[in-house]
């Protein structure tokens, strides 16, 4: 298709900026494919294709750029000579000191810059907080109250109780957490929790107890307007996720699909024997059972993002919570 | 003019019938120059290439189902309500009990689609009748631009039944978004106004969906076609035909286009 056809190329704009033809841009894909497959395949793949990716960019950029460059050469000779006296009655619009003349900034040249400064000082005053209360409400006050979900006793151990809440009662259904709370006994003659978030780390799909939940046996407690629901569950054989097949372990590591990580879980205290919930962290893999369980714990990130290894460098900083 | 004859009844009528499109001639034309009447005119009635075909509409009907989505969308602004305690339920009215809210609501999720099938096509036409070269590139740019925002409207306006399907699919959709690299962790709570999706966040996509992206899309589209106006429609590449407007000088050479290219050469005359 040669589109020069159906607009005049000289009519008024001189010769067309028409692109140089090259065939770079084929070596320039094959590299950005390298990359991508190499994402999945190998590192190396990678390497190699990111090296195609810049030899062929530069010599397309460099095919590109040879018609502009060969223009401007010759054009950047002319102006040589530019710098011939002013003649005589001719003032520069620009503030030149001329022969015994006052040097003046232009009225218009004045008026011109106030406008423009003037319309976007108050562009900016009034965008800043504009912009700001588009963006940082999701960044301030997303503390919460920790969240009692029962006494001691209520858990019996080495079996997980599915415990739901919400977590601000006056914003309704919205705000509901659920959290798989094990009992783990006694760690020298101090309670030990495993509560683990029902928060798939692939997607944040909500991840189901692989087992049966005894539904006969919830309880259901309400204290200071929080209504908690807890059903204890037979036998769980760790965890599944319902989207896109994620599974989990007991101890919330990851055994097959898409999760990067294992179950974030949540900080817990005892107070007066009963069990309050805090903030969610993650957690990389957890090593041993129970109480014994070594957990690699990492700040809350969120679904779908490494914590360790060489991807989790691609999330360096994580907002406030 | 030459010989006076006595208007008819059915020319005075004609007149008097256009006086009002004279009218706003007038007062929006400078003198040599067309008005607005005479810009819709122009728009409407002007040069085309005399080969083009069915393909070379697809644009207009993209454009069409965009004025669908608008419409029905205002209509639908009028009874949903963005809360998350009454969102599903004003859904629910609108499909069972309103007359024909079922209709306007299912024109509104079907029409969707159709309008981003209609972008992907005419962008294929596009394509396959190279008609994004020079000096159309820009018109390019400025289409896919139009696709990304008209993809974003369906992800926004996914959220707005509010049910399970579409809080679930808006959970996975933007923690997906929050995996990109640096600003990802960032980008999620920006769009859901929140560390998780929470009251906020229906209010925040219905706005973005109904207000900020539809204003963007209709000013691209006003832009998309201002330069198909300016540079004309393309032929085919078969066709040896000049397309668009008049253009001065003698014709070009007939090429062969795709199917027996010509020596590179020829291209710079």
């Amino acid at each position: 298709m040669n589109p020069r056809r159906n607009v005049d190329p000289h009519g008024g704009h001189g010769t067309p900026h028409e692109p140089t033809p090259t065939i770079w841009p084929v070596g320039f894909a094959i590299g950005i494919a390298c990359i991508f497959i190499g994402l999945i395949l190998s590192p190396i793949v990678v390497a190699v294709g990111a090296v195609l990716a810049a030899i062929f960019g530069f010599l397309w950029i460099r095919d590109v750029t040879k018609g502009i460059r060969t223009v401007t050469e010759p054009a950047a000779e002319e102006p040589e000579p530019a710098p011939a006296p002013i003649p005589a009655g001719t003032r520069p619009a620009g503030p030149e000191p001329g022969e015994g003349e006052v040097i003046r900034y232009p009225r218009s040249k004045f008026l011109e810059a106030a406008t423009l400064g003037l319309g976007g000082l108050i562009g900016v005053v009034v965008t800043a907080p504009v912009l700001g209360f588009t963006i940082l409400p999701p960044f301030v006050k997303q503390g919460h109250p920790k969240v009692d979900v029962g006494a001691i006793e209520d858990f019996p151990e080495n079996q997980y109780v599915i415990a739901t809440y919400l977590l601000r009662p006056e914003e309704g259904e919205v705000s509901r957490r659920t959290a798989y709370i094990r009992n783990n006994g006694l760690l020298d003659d101090v309670p030990s929790f495993t509560i683990l978030s029902n928060r798939c780390v692939h997607l944040g799909c909500p991840v189901q107890v692989n087992g049966l939940p005894i539904d006969e046996d919830a309880q259901t407690q309400v204290s200071e307007g929080q209504r908690v629901t807890r059903i204890p569950t037979a036998a769980a054989a760790g965890f599944g996720c319902p989207c896109h097949g994620g599974q989990y372990d007991n101890e919330g590591n990851r055994t097959a699909g898409p999760p990067v990580r294992a179950l974030d879980r949540y900080e817990f205290e005892i107070n007066n024997g009963r069990l309050l919930l805090g903030d969610t962290y993650s957690v990389s893999e957890v090593d041993g059972t129970g109480a014994e369980a070594q957990i690699h714990a990492y700040p809350l990130s969120g679904p779908g993002q490494h914590v360790d290894g060489p991807e989790g460098l691609l999330y360096p900083v994580q907002p406030p919570r | 003019m030459a010989n006076k004859k006595k208007p008819g009844l059915l020319h005075k009528l004609l007149s008097i019938l256009l006086y009002p499109l004279l009218w706003l001639e007038e007062r929006t034309s400078l003198p040599g120059r067309s008005g607005l009447v005479g810009g819709i005119k122009y728009f409407l009635f002007r040069r085309v290439p005399g080969d083009i075909s069915w393909g070379h509409t697809l644009g207009s009907a993209a454009f069409t189902a965009f004025i669908v989505q608008a419409v029905t969308g205002v209509i639908l602004a009028m009874y949903y309500q963005p809360d998350p305690d009454s969102a599903y339920e004003s859904i629910r009215h609108i499909t069972d009990d309103l007359t024909l809210g079922w209709l306007v609501r299912g024109m509104h999720r079907w029409g969707a689609s159709v309008f981003i099938i209609l972008l992907f096509l005419h962008m294929g036409r596009v394509f396959l009748y190279g008609a994004y070269k020079y000096p159309r590139e820009l018109n390019w740019i400025i289409g896919v631009l139009i696709l990304v925002l008209g993809m974003m409207e369906g992800f926004f306006g996914y959220l707005l039944p509010w049910d399970q399907t579409a809080y679930w699919a808006t959970v996975v959709g933007v923690n997906l978004q929050a995996t990109g690299p640096f600003l990802g962790p960032f980008l999620g709570p920006i769009l859901q106004g929140g560390t998780e999706i929470g009251q906020d966040t229906l209010a925040r996509f219905y706005s973005l969906h109904m207000l900020v992206l539809p204003g963007a899309l209709a000013g691209l589209i006003g832009l998309h076609l201002w330069l198909v106006v300016r540079v004309g429609v393309t032929s085919p590449p078969w066709s040896a035909e000049p397309a668009g407007r008049a253009r001065p000088g003698p014709p070009p050479p007939p090429r062969s286009g795709l199917v027996a290219p010509g020596p590179r050469g020829a291209r710079k005359r």
